[in-house]
This record gives structure tokens, sequence and C-alpha cells, in this order.
């Protein structure tokens, strides 16, 4: 289902339907986290992701075009290069995946309740990520002034260019 | 090769995620499309995180917390991203990446 969707959603024509297909793409690889007995992680996923990137796909999707017509297709000659160079990539990491015995690993046991990740993810100790969970705050924080900035700059130019067209 | 699936499964997924948004970056000359398939490699790179975490070294997180600040990551770029892309497309009316050649 993931490979699936994820092949609909980079080879759809309508970019609406892209977006569809990358959703669901996007849900089964948060399945797979359920599947491993993450499920933080899955959460996260489909919080940030399915509910956020997606809807502001869409958003920006219906912001700037049609969204009912086709896109332009890929030329031939640069979809097959890029299909040989991919199917070539792919086939080698599979065979650089079969070097290992990596069937006989079994999962050796659980990586910890949500409760101890959040524990360890505010932990000033060794091994604890409060320097980057900082890091991070801050870098959204400038992430949206910058958005924020972007949108009234567009804002001011079109108004301008809307005057002195008149 | 064993039936239940395990890590070598994972593997062949994700690798597939990953090729799969290499060969929609390539083709796609759209830039939400292209935003769409480095969403797809970024995911790809966070269930390899994922995997080898809880198969080879279950004893501490460090893949788990690798892939939220991933997540995060990619959700202000997708954000910075798309705002400059409808900046673009109020300047330009398209967001063709070959129409997009001026850096003024």
């Amino acid at each position: 289902m993931i490979g699936s969707t994820a092949f609909l959603a980079v080879t759809s024509t309508k970019i609406f339907r892209a977006a569809i297909y990358l959703l669901f793409s996007l849900i089964g690889i948060a399945g797979l986290y359920f599947y491993m007995d993450q499920e933080f992680i899955a959460a996260v996923q489909i919080i940030v992701y399915v509910g956020g990137i997606i809807v502001l796909l869409i958003f920006s999707i219906f912001l700037t075009q049609d969204s009912g017509s086709d896109m332009l297709k890929p030329q031939l000659w640069r979809s097959i290069a890029s299909g040989g160079a991919v199917i070539f990539g792919f086939l080698f990491t599979w065979l650089c995946i079969n070097e290992f015995a990596l069937d006989s690993i079994k999962p050796a046991g659980n990586l910890g309740t949500t409760r101890e990740l959040g524990q360890k993810l505010l932990s000033t100790e060794a091994g604890g990520y409060i320097l980057p969970f900082e890091m991070i705050g801050l870098l959204l924080l400038a992430a949206m002034i910058g958005c924020i900035v972007i949108a009234v700059k567009i804002k001011n130019d079109s108004q301008m260019n809307k005057e002195a067209t008149l | 090769m064993s039936t239940e699936p395990g890590l070598y499964h994972i593997l062949i997924i994700s690798s597939l995620v990953f090729f799969l948004g290499i060969y929609g970056f390539l083709t796609r000359r759209n830039m939400i499309t292209m935003l769409m398939s480095a969403e797809l490699m970024l995911n790809s790179a966070n269930i390899n995180f994922v995997a080898f975490n809880k198969y080879l070294h279950p004893e501490n997180a460090d893949g788990i917390f690798f892939s939220i600040f991933i997540i995060t990551i990619a959700a202000a770029e997708a954000a910075v991203a798309i705002a400059i892309i409808i900046h673009l497309y109020r300047q330009i009316k398209s967001i063709d990446v070959n129409d997009a050649n001026n850096l003024k």
C-alpha cells in the first residue's frame, strides 16, 4: 500500500490527486510505526504530516493553480533516464541489504513508553536531548517569523503593483 | 526468508519510498509536487531511523528522537517552501521551476 500510493503520488498527472495519494502513503508509514510498536512516533507522524503538511499542501494547490487541470507530462527522455537511475539505485540498495543476515535479527525489546521518551527529551544529563529540543523551538520560531515576513512583503508588493498599474 | 515481516522488509519498503521520491523529484517540474517528493524521501529516512533503533539498539531511544527532529524540521521546511512558492506565484504566475529563472 505504501509503495503503490507513493508511486501514484509521484506519477499522477492531477496535482490534487497526487496530494491525496501522498496522504495515504504517509498514513501507511504511520501504520508501519504502529507495527514497530512506536505509538508516539506514529501519532506524531499522523498529527504533523497528515494533519499539517498535507493540509498546507492542499491549501497551496488551491491558492496557486486550477486543481482539476492536468499538469505537464514529463518529457519522455527525462522519465526514462530518471526511471533507469532509480531502478538501478533500488536494485543496488537491495543487493546491499541482502549482504547482511537481517532476517535473523529479532526485535530485542521495547524502546520505552511515551513517558520515558518525554523524560529523556527534557533531561539535562548525559544522553538527554534538552539542547536540540530548545534549538528546534528556536528554529520553528524563526521559520514562523520568516513565513510572516514573506507573506507581508507579498501583500505590499502586490498592492504597490496594483497602485502602479492604476 | 522469514514469513514474518522483519527488519529486511522494512528496509526494502523504505528504500522503495526513497527512490520513488527521487524519481518524482527528477521528473516533476512543478514546485509543489517536488516538495511532496522531498517529503517522501524524508519519511523513508525516518523509517530507517526507527527500524534500526528498534531492531539493533533498543537500549536507548536515539533514533526516535532523530525522527522527531526530522519531522519537525520537515514541517518548518514545508511551511517556508510553500510561503516562497506562493510569493513566487504572485510574481510570475507560475510554479513551474523552468519559469523561475530570475533571482529577483
